[in-house]
């Protein structure tokens, strides 16, 4: 283990799909990307944990609800409550909600339809463990590919939420504001991704790993992947 | 113990959408049915179950709707039918 190399540790469930790109951006960004296995209760020294996106067991019975009750989740779940950075990414994301790490589910798109474009996300705060780089207010470019991204939580738990400023990231425009027409799947209060109490615990929709190469796309996800190698240095959780 | 057979009836909340029941009720006026309307798609889960008792079995089956079969942020759901084996 390198002394300024941060290990993050990628989940791979059966019929995860962006496992290997998150892993290829972590090595992009200078981290050392670690691959953790469904079935495993090995975070393997893991100092930061990423649920990737992806179409897990098939999104049979709903996206996201089988493996949250994989072997490997209870470790991630334990991480978690040490305080240790966890990540998910969009089916991640959804991953978090129904093992009920993060508040809230995702349901269809508002549109009924799969989108697979860039949007434009406004950070809402910095006070999570992939926010530390970033200023409240803040627009960064990341793309979203999803058929089942819409944000709804119940009303106990969207006043909580919005009261306890969990928002992580909303739609907007590229200019910070935030309306329908920024808004691409519906998403209650346009809400992007959300945070824990703690705020270590961090799902949203869009891809960050898809966006920290120059070559080939937007790199509004670097700013998500530099926060998330200085939290996991600052070695909660292990 | 005794086995017993559960069915559970897994639906989406009143006012979310429900692509699926919209794509059926698009499709039934082709066959004539002009007069249908609030088509909902559920899911519908078939189990058998070893428990002590009927009280039991059915105090575990609702857990296990609550825990798995549902998302109660989204669902609501119905256990339909028991039958003692």
């Amino acid at each position: 283990m390198g002394v300024t190399t941060p290990r993050i540790g990628v989940v791979t469930f059966p019929g995860s799909l962006d496992d290997r790109d998150a892993l290829r951006a972590v090595e992009l960004m200078g981290g050392e990307g670690v691959s953790l296995w469904h079935a495993d209760h090995d975070l393997r020294d893991v100092q930061a944990v990423i649920l990737p996106g992806g179409y897990s067991y098939g999104d049979y019975l709903r996206c996201g609800a089988i493996a949250a009750h994989a072997p490997i989740m209870q470790e991630v779940a334990g991480f978690a409550d040490r305080g240790g950075p966890v990540l998910g990414i969009c089916n991640g994301f959804q991953i978090l909600c129904e093992s009920g790490l993060l508040p809230g589910a995702l349901i269809r798109n508002r549109s009924l339809r799969f989108i697979c474009r860039e949007v434009w996300l406004r950070v809402e705060t910095a006070g999570t463990v992939v926010t530390g780089d970033l200023t409240p207010g803040e627009t960064i470019r990341i793309p979203i590919k999803h058929g089942e991204g819409q944000f709804v939580a119940t009303d106990d738990q969207l006043a909580r939420i919005e009261g306890e400023g969990l928002v992580v990231f909303r739609y907007s425009s590229r200019d910070g504001v935030t309306g329908d027409e920024h808004n691409p799947n519906g998403a209650t209060n346009h809400i992007a991704g959300v945070r824990n109490a703690q705020g270590n615990v961090v799902g949203l929709m869009p891809h960050p790993e898809h966006a920290v190469d120059p070559d080939v796309g937007p790199t509004g996800g670097q700013a998500v992947f530099a926060s998330l190698f200085a939290s996991a240095m600052a070695g909660a959780g292990a | 113990m005794s086995t017993f057979t559960f069915e559970v009836l897994v639906s989406l909340k009143n006012g979310l959408a429900d692509p699926q029941g919209k794509a059926v009720e698009g499709s039934l006026p082709a066959l004539g049915w002009t007069n249908v309307s609030n088509v909902r798609v559920g899911k519908h889960v078939r189990f058998d179950l070893e428990a002590t008792s009927e009280r039991d079995a059915r105090e575990q089956v609702e857990d296990m709707a609550r825990r798995l079969l549902s998302n109660p942020v989204i669902e609501d759901f119905r256990i339909l039918a028991t039958e003692g084996a």
